[in-house]
């Protein structure tokens, strides 16, 4: 496993692709950081995570499209599966490789934090909120991402996959609003990243959220892990 | 040390291998051979991990590949038909990382490791190069040192020589040769002349089916090249043929027309055991008809199938 971690966190610095998604983060996260303080005066950092749900929806296939695809494309999965390792090993392997390089990239609004809290009264609860929120929110972004990439050896279609993905999470609100059949709309609601999220940037701290988060991530692993499986018995 | 039963592989309703069985050895160099798409590979792919079984049973080192991969896997060095190479490492950089990935655990340290295995395969001067901007000849070669780490004790080569010049292919083949004092090596081909050199007892694997299995001397006999030649004689065509029929043992004669002006080229084939080239030269030296070139006709794959198959005295046909 730290193999496959160690290999995966350097791939991503090895082409653009590591520096573009950690561009695109600090730039917009910078961006949201300068509108608080410039813009409205305050020091309150839930706006800055509440607009990033958005940011990172759509970024994540960066992180996820080669995590699955390109061993397939390669055949170095003939190499990873036939080593000593388990599939286990290599799912999560992989998928902490990409967890670092978004924790790399969130770990800018601990600077926006000590920005605002450099001016006025640092609000700590406020912040340890929105952090334990998007770092749960990233992780099982990214489980799906490479769940979507395990299904294709081409990058183009599992970044295609991943940004269909993505939109269908950030349109389940309204999704769910359209659906007039009341109990099938409210189990999609049920289904909402984002109401959970927002819950997180209003301060809450909602122990069956992090489930929610936590679930999905465990889920989508372990079927990453079947699709890894099945290839070998078909 | 590599025992397989009875191994079944179906994708969907095609049959890729048939219920094979065979086994190996320690330090003996097992050739595999079969034409493209006979399941070689597929066999190789089931034999590491990489496949599973529709039906029976592979071991290595007596753990069986299902029930304890981890253990099995551990004993086993894989170059597989394709390497598994990532493009955008360096050498040093990719054979480090299967190091770790394969959990070697050696006597030496693991920086001396790689360097004695990357002069074994001749690649220490690319060491510090991407692998994408390799040839197809040093790719292959970093292929092998990757299967080489840790000292697997069997070692299982999909087609090793591919893609690799006369020369490096010699080296190759040399280096499989050594490496068997201290490995059980199971290699795969198309080649049938690769396989003389390098195996003590080869596998005839064809549609899936197991076609021979014979040490690599036996099965040169049975496929003795001697037994076809083509020639070239100057003189009247239908005479020569009518002449060369009368020569006795003579199985068949086969005229390929005008080659040069006045010279014809016949494939003549004599029957099994027999040496019929004295006669040959006496008879055309009799009618003054000049030899002009005599050499034998190497079996393609499809003859040593046809010849292999034509007595079931070998089993594994049915």
């Amino acid at each position: 496993m730290q193999a496959i971690f160690r290999r995966e966190l350097q791939a991503y610095f090895k082409s653009p692709l590591g520096y573009i998604y950690l561009a695109i983060l600090f730039f917009f996260g910078g961006q949201f950081l300068v509108i608080q303080i410039s813009g409205y005066r305050t020091n309150e950092i839930s706006s800055i995570f509440a607009s990033l749900f958005t940011i990172l929806l759509f970024t994540m296939p960066i992180l996820t499209m080669r995590l699955m695809s390109e061993d397939k494309r390669l055949k170095t999965d003939q190499a990873l599966l036939t080593a000593p390792v388990s599939l286990n090993g290599i799912v999560w392997g992989k998928f902490l490789a990409a967890f670092t390089l978004f924790l790399i990239a969130i770990s800018s609004t601990v600077v926006y934090f000590f920005v605002m809290a450099s001016m006025a009264t640092p609000q700590w609860n406020m912040f340890f909120g929105n952090l334990v929120g998007i770092i749960l929110l990233g992780a099982s972004l990214i489980s799906i991402g490479m769940f979507i990439s395990s299904l294709t050896e081409s990058q183009m279609v599992a970044a295609i996959g991943g940004f269909a993905a993505m939109f269908f999470i950030f349109m389940i609100d309204s999704i769910a609003e359209m659906i007039p059949i009341d109990w099938l709309s409210s189990a999609m609601s049920k289904l909402s990243f984002m109401t959970r999220y927002n819950d997180f940037t209003s301060g809450i701290l909602n122990f069956s959220h992090m489930l929610f988060y936590i679930s999905v991530v465990v889920v989508f692993n372990f079927l990453t892990m079947r699709i890894l499986e099945k290839k070998r018995w078909s | 040390m590599i025992e397989i039963k009875n191994l079944t592989k179906k994708y969907g309703d095609k049959v890729a291998v048939d219920n094979v069985s065979f086994s190996v050895k320690e330090g003996e160099i097992l050739g595999f051979l079969g034409p493209n798409g006979a399941g070689k590979s597929t066999t190789m792919n089931i034999l590491t991990g990489y496949l599973s079984a529709t039906d029976g049973q592979a071991k290595i080192a007596g753990y069986d590949i299902l029930e304890n991969p981890t253990e099995a896997k551990k004993k086993i060095g894989y170059l597989p038909e394709q390497p598994p190479l990532y493009m955008d490492m360096t050498v040093d950089e990719y054979l480090s990382f299967m190091y770790d990935l394969k959990k070697v655990k050696v006597g030496a340290s693991k920086r001396n490791h790689i360097t004695a295995i990357c002069d074994l395969v001749k690649i220490s001067d690319v060491r510090k190069r991407m692998i994408k901007n390799l040839s197809k000849g040093y790719k292959q070669r970093v292929g092998i040192a990757q299967a080489l780490l840790g000292n697997p004790e069997v070692l299982i080569l999909d087609e090793p020589t591919v893609g690799l010049d006369p020369k490096q292919i010699i080296e190759i083949r040399t280096l499989i040769k050594n490496l068997s004092q201290s490995h059980t090596v199971i290699l795969s081909s198309h080649i049938l002349p690769e396989i003389q050199a390098v195996c003590d007892r080869v596998i005839v694997i064809n549609k899936g089916k197991l076609v021979a299995d014979d040490t690599e001397a036996n099965l040169s006999n049975r496929l003795s090249e001697d037994l076809r030649y083509t020639i070239r004689v100057e003189g009247p065509e239908a005479e020569v043929k009518s002449m060369l029929e009368s020569i006795p043992q003579m199985e068949k004669v086969d005229s390929l027309g005008e080659k040069e002006p006045g010279v014809y080229e016949f494939v003549i084939e004599a029957e099994e055991g027999a040496d019929i080239r004295h006669e040959l030269f006496k008879r055309l030296a009799g009618r003054n008809w000049p030899l002009m070139s005599l050499r034998s006709s190497e079996l393609t794959l499809e003859d040593i199938f046809l010849q292999l198959t034509k007595d079931n005295a070998y089993g594994g046909e049915e």
